[in-house]
This record gives structure tokens, C-alpha cells and sequence, in this order.
């Protein structure tokens, strides 16, 4: 019959190709890594590390008390002044300025805004309120702006046309919108949680200064006391954090954080007048001067830093969604029992909760430096937050009555059906990786931090924030390039993160 | 021309990116019309209702078909929310925390017309299709105004409660336009009848000229 055709050719799809294209490209990073372990003898090292876990203990530890009040306080306060800057950037954040300044914003990570106020404010609050308060706020404007562009404007549309901006939104979108802004702002609260701790590492008077002093002295016993320390923070979250008692925790927060440094405006105006200023214009030399100073710059630090940022983090993203695709079925109720899952979700919880920073930090002290810490840092943290999205995620697919079970249910139910929203959930993540893989630089591994680190160290702030400036834009050329991956292969694009 | 006249459009039209949705409109109002907007769904006459109103923003109270309520504030707020902009922000601030009881009065004389008093402080997400209707309705009728566009106020109403309805809504508003799915209506409360296909004005007639059996064509005798 004339109606039928040769026959069709089997085609992979679009997201098949990309996805090996990935993983081959990891493949090849993988030649060019330096994975090797360093250390003499890395067993005994862990053999003392989980003997520490059997009998954690607080003594010895010094005002950890201190250290917990000042994470919290620190993490509230930021959030806070982030998430209320974040709300007024969101109104005007379809300026194309304001976009961009808030893009370039939160391409800085954390800890670097801490090393550059560190040189500005000293140990003053100042220094670590500023630092988490800036890049949240810059995530914060995204996410809200995303929340108020995709709610309802029917209310908003009848208003008359005189009504004030003040009184239009908080009658006409804010009421609608509210649940969906208090529980990204209560999921950032974890996040601050994190970042404050981490904050430590740097000389901040969080649990992150107690923790790396508690490992440089090897008392593992510690180390264990203040993990488990902050998982029950973390995990007793949605008990403490009421909103009626968060005004009373912003009233007793700034005394918390406060103490006896003052800011010194020689140092400010010195920051901004000679520091950060390129050297050759500070000693007046010519353009050429400083084109040279930038080449050198370019080609022995940032060339460097750059390519191994990409390479760490290129390996890191596919192994993470590797690991992620082997995880999520242990908290899926497509695969598991209440029991099963309810162990999944405890090992998922705890990697997700131990900040990647944390993680890298005690393998390489294991380990010895190579990329090899700082990749399963990252692959253990971001595969146990992609998992944890994934499986329930499939938990809310139907399957038929006679479903296959076991590896077919797996591969032919379940991958097909999850995989978009796996992808989707995976290419959000990677700026976040290569951020991550940028900072972990400061523990050792030749990345862009590294660089960043080292100039800091020889006092030459000029380079270190070109440098920052450098891992800045590369973040935002990751996140363009998802963003335009994540069209190409039509993910959705309305997603929820959470 | 004369000094009533509110509005005009000549030659009007209205294209969305895939389609027309409305063309070759010609279309006078003048004040202290009633005027019914028939037709079949997707006749152009929601359209043609936003095209009035972005001609005429000023002094009029819209009821559009979704009722553009917010769902999680009370039958109270959103009622208030027709004169937002009589009062200052803080005003409007500090009466979205705790209600002044002489709007709340006023805002009651409203619901007590439109039969919703008992659930003044209820949220409309737990109101019926219906009960929310009536809460658009209050909320252009404390507005108030000059000139009303509604886009089928009373569709999920019953007879009783339209005919009601419309009475309020026609002693409230000197001027209204008003789509509705109801020809009988239409017929008993408007005197002027405009007929919508296809995007184009195939009828424009005084009420007193037509019956409702000559309408019945314009729903493909629905």
C-alpha cells in the first residue's frame, strides 16, 4: 500500500546527545586532573577521624556556645537584610541594569565578599553581615522577581489606575504570593545557616573558626561534636524558626554579633584609593604598563585558575548527576518501604546539610592536595540535594497496576520519566558548582580561589580583585550557557528548586 | 455630535500575535446607556470589553470574567480594594492588619445589598463560584463610578439572585456594559442590544426593537 512508509530509523533524542556529550567531556577532563592522594598514610588518618565520631566531646571547646549563638546570628541577620533588599530589587528588576548588577553580584561567592571586607572592615560585624547579606539579596531579587512574574495579575489588573504602587501590591499581589516567598526564604535560612558556618573558616567567629581549629589540632572528638552540632541546628529548623519569634530574634542578633572593633575609615579609603588599584597606575606608569601587568595577570593566574576551575567542575557536575540517578531511588516509594526510605532520607539530609565547603576541607586533610577531595565534596553534596529532588519528584508519578519491578521498573518507568526534570534540576545546579569549585581554591586546589587566595596572602588586592572579577564573569557565561542548553532541550523552566 | 457622547471607535481593531479579535468596529457610547454585550465564547466580546476600558480607565469599575479576586485575603479586603486609591499607602497598610471599623461598615452596607454580610471576613478561597462572583460585584459597586464593564457578573448566580443583582448594579452605575449570556436579561435590563460574531458587530439595536427569539441566532441556537 502506498501509505506505508520505509521504515523510521531509530533517532536518539536531544537530551541523549547532550547528556553524553557531557559525559564524554568529563571523560577527557578527567586525563588532564590531577586525582592523585597525597597523603602517607590517608587510612589511619580516617581510621582516627570515625573513632572520633564514637565518643564526640565537648570539652575543650571554648565558648562553643559563643560560636553557635554567632552563626545564627550572623545567618539571621544577613537573610534577613538580604531577603528585605531582595524584595525591592525584585519590584525593579525588570530594569535591565539592576539584572545585570545583581547577576554580577551573585557570581561572587560568599566567602570572597568575606576576604574583600575582611580588607575593608577588619573583624567588625560589618565584614560578615555584608557578606551574606550582598549575595542574597542578589539571589533573592531572582527568585522573588520569578515568583511575582509568574502570579496571578488578575487582582492587580481590576485596580484603578490611580491606586499607589504600596497599596496595590501589598492588597493585590503580596497575600497571593506570600506562601511561596516565606518558603524560598525559609529554604534560604538553611542555606545562611551553611554559609555562616563556613564564613568561619576565613576568621569569622562562627562554628566554621571552631571547627578548622578543632582539625588543625587534630581533636577529631571535637570536630564530631560540632557536626553533629549542627545537623541538629539544621534539622530542628522548622521549630525554632517561627515567624513569630523572628522579630525577636532580629532584636537580639545585632548584641550577639557585635564587638569591640571599630571601623577604621583610614582603612576604607585606603581599600578603595590605593589596594584595589592596579599597581602600575599607582606608581604612574603608562597604559602599556598596565596592559603588561594585565597580560602577566591573565596568563599565569587566571588562564590557569580558569581551566582548572572548568575541569574540576566539569568532572564534578557529571559525577554528580551520576551519583544523583543511583540516588534518588532510596527515598523514591516507587522502590522503597517506609523503612527504607526513611534511611535514605536520614543519609541525604546529612550530606546535603554538611556545607561542601566542610567536606572538602576535612578530605583534603586526608587525602593530601589533589582535585580528588574537592570533587567528592562537591559530588557527595550536590548528588544528596539532586537526589533528594528527583525522588520526590518520582514519587509523584502514576504507575500502572502491573508495573514492571526492579532494574526495569527503573530504567523503562522510571529514568524516562523523570529524566527531564532530572536534567532541569542538574543544569541549575552547575553555576553553583563551578562557584563552589572556585572557592574550594582557598583549601589548596589550583582553582581560581587558589589564585584569589595566594594574592590576598601577599597583600596585593589589585590582582585579587581582577581575579574575583574573572570567576565572576565565568559564572555568568556557566549560567547564560545552562540557560540556553536548558531551551535548546525545552526543560522547564518553571521549576521548583525546593 | 452630541455632548453625552463617552466614547467612540471608528473602524476599531484588535489583533493578537496568531489572530484578529476584533475588526471594523464602530461603536459610539453615550453616558446613561445600559448596553449588552451577546454572543457566542471567543465572539470578541471580552476584547472588546478591555478595549473600552483602556480607552476609558478613569472613573470605571471593571468585573472581568476570572473575577480578579486574591485568594488568601478576606471578603473584606478584597471588597476595599476598589478605593485603594482614595487612601494613603499607610492607611492602606495599617487597615490590611486590622480593619477599620468605618470600612468595615461601609464595606458591610455593600454585602448586605448582595447578600454576603456572613462572610465578610471569610477568605475568598473558601468561598463558592458563586459567593466569589457576588465578592467581584461588591468590590465594583464600593468602587463605584461613572461607568461599569462587566464580563458576564452573574454567570454562576440563579435567576433570583441575577435579576438582583442587575437591578443594584443598574441603580448604581449611570452608564454599564455588560456581557451577558442571558438574552432574557440582556432584553430586561438594557436598553441597547449589541450583538458580537466572529469579532464584528452584527447587530446594534434599542431593546424595545428585538425580541429574544431573534437573538437566538447569535447562539447558533443555544
Amino acid at each position: 500500500m502506498a501509505l506505508i512508509k520505509s521504515p523510521s530509523v531509530f533517532r536518539h533524542s536531544l537530551r541523549w546527545n547532550v547528556s553524553w556529550l557531557f559525559v564524554l567531556s568529563a571523560v577527557l577532563c578527567l586525563f588532564v586532573a590531577d586525582i592523585s592522594i597525597r597523603s602517607f598514610d590517608p587510612w589511619a588518618e580516617l581510621g582516627r577521624l570515625v573513632s572520633g565520631l564514637l565518643q564526640p566531646s565537648m570539652s575543650g571547646l571554648d565558648d562553643i556556645g559563643l560560636a553557635v549563638l554567632q552563626t545564627l546570628a550572623f545567618a539571621m541577620l544577613g537573610v534577613a537584610l538580604g531577603s528585605v533588599c531582595g524584595l525591592f530589587l525584585a519590584l525593579v528588576f525588570h530594569w535591565r541594569w539592576i539584572r545585570m548588577m545583581c547577576a554580577l553580584l551573585r557570581a561572587v561567592h560568599e566567602l570572597f565578599w568575606a576576604l574583600i571586607f575582611l580588607q575593608i572592615f577588619g573583624l567588625h560585624p560589618l565584614t560578615g553581615l555584608l557578606a551574606l547579606a550582598i549575595p542574597y539579596a542578589a539571589t533573592f531579587a531572582k527568585i522573588y522577581a520569578e515568583i511575582l512574574e509568574e502570579g496571578d495579575r488578575s487582582a492587580f489588573d481590576v485596580l484603578s489606575h490611580q491606586t499607589g504602587w504600596v497599596s496595590a501590591f501589598f492588597y493585590a499581589r503580596l497575600p497571593d504570593l506570600w506562601q511561596h516567598f516565606k518558603t524560598y526564604t525559609a529554604y534560604r535560612m538553611e542555606c545562611g545557616l551553611r554559609s555562616s558556618a563556613v564564613l568561619g573558616f576565613v576568621g569569622l567567629p562562627t562554628l566554621g573558626y571552631s571547627l578548622s581549629t578543632a582539625f588543625m589540632e587534630g581533636q577529631y572528638s571535637q570536630v564530631w561534636a560540632l557536626l553533629i552540632l549542627f545537623y541538629l541546628l539544621i534539622a530542628s529548623l522548622k521549630y525554632w524558626l517561627r515567624p513569630s519569634l523572628i522579630p525577636v530574634y532580629l532584636c537580639v542578633a545585632p548584641f550577639v554579633i557585635s564587638n569591640d572593633q571599630t571601623i577604621s575609615f583610614a582603612n576604607v579609603a585606603r581599600f578603595f584609593t590605593q589596594d584595589i588599584v592596579p599597581s602600575p597606575l599607582l606608581k604612574g606608569e603608562s597604559l602599556v604598563g598596565l596592559w603588561q601587568w594585565f597580560a602577566d595577570l591573565f596568563m599565569t593566574q587566571a588562564l590557569p585558575g580558569i581551566i582548572n576551575t572548568l575541569v574540576l567542575s566539569q568532572i564534578a557536575l557529571v559525577a554528580t548527576g551520576l551519583l544523583s540517578l543511583g540516588l534518588f531511588p532510596i527515598i523514591s516509594k516507587q522502590f522503597f518501604g517506609r523503612v527504607g526510605r526513611g534511611l535514605g532520607h536520614v543519609f541525604l539530609v546529612v550530606m546535603r546539610s554538611t556545607p561542601e565547603y566542610i567536606l572538602a576541607f576535612i578530605l583534603l586533610l586526608l587525602w593530601g592536595p589533589s582535585m580528588l577531595p574537592a570533587i567528592v565534596a562537591l559530588v557527595l553534596h550536590n548528588a544528596s540535594i539532586i537526589g533528594h529532588l528527583v525522588g520526590r519528584f518520582s514519587n509523584d508519578v502514576r504507575l500502572r497496576q502491573d508495573a514492571p519491578t526492579g532494574i526495569n521498573r527503573y530504567t523503562y518507568e522510571l529514568i524516562p520519566r523523570v529524566y527531564g526534570q532530572f536534567l532541569a534540576f542538574l543544569f541549575y545546579r552547575w553555576e553553583v558548582i563551578i562557584r563552589e569549585t572556585a572557592i574550594l581554591g582557598i583549601l589548596g586546589v589550583a582553582t581560581l580561589g587558589f589564585y584569589i587566595d595566594s594574592a590576598i596572602q601577599e597583600i596585593r588586592f589589585d590582582r585579587a580583585m581582577v581575579l574575583i572579577l574573572i570567576t565572576a564573569i565565568l559564572n555568568i557565561v556557566i549560567d547564560g550557557l545552562s540557560r540556553y542548553i536548558r531551551n535548546r532541550i525545552r526543560l522547564s523552566q518553571a521549576i521548583n528548586i525546593r | 455630535m452630541s455632548d453625552n457622547l463617552i466614547l467612540q471607535l471608528d473602524n476599531a481593531e484588535v489583533r493578537y500575535p496568531e489572530s484578529v479579535a476584533l475588526q471594523q468596529i464602530n461603536l459610539k457610547i453615550e453616558q446613561g446607556e445600559k448596553i449588552a454585550l451577546i454572543g457566542r465564547s471567543g465572539s470578541g466580546k471580552s476584547t472588546l470589553l478591555r478595549l473600552i476600558y483602556e480607552r476609558l480607565p478613569d472613573g470605571t469599575a471593571l468585573i472581568p470574567q476570572d473575577d480578579g479576586l486574591v485568594m488568601n485575603l478576606s471578603v473584606f479586603h478584597n471588597v476595599y480594594m476598589g478605593r485603594l486609591s482614595e487612601h494613603p499607602a499607610w492607611y492602606n497598610l495599617l487597615n490590611l492588619m486590622r480593619p477599620f471599623a468605618a470600612r468595615v461598615s461601609e464595606v458591610g452596607a455593600i454585602l448586605d445589598k448582595i447578600r454576603l454580610a456572613d462572610k465578610c471576613f471569610e477568605p475568598v478561597a473558601q468561598l463558592s463560584g458563586g459567593q466569589r462572583q457576588r465578592t467581584a460585584i461588591a468590590r465594583s459597586l464600593y468602587q463605584g463610578g461613572s461607568l461599569l464593564l462587566a464580563d458576564e457578573p452573574v454567570s454562576a448566580l440563579d435567576e433570583h439572585q441575577s435579576r438582583h443583582i442587575l437591578t443594584t448594579l443598574t441603580q448604581q452605575f449611570p452608564t454599564m456594559v455588560i456581557a451577558l449570556h442571558d438574552t432574557t436579561l440582556a432584553l430586561d435590563y438594557c436598553d441597547r442590544i449589541i450583538g458580537l460574531e466572529a469579532g464584528k458587530i452584527v447587530l446594534d439595536a434599542a431593546s424595545e426593537t428585538i425580541s429574544a427569539d431573534e437573538l437566538v441566532h447569535l447562539y447558533g441556537g443555544e
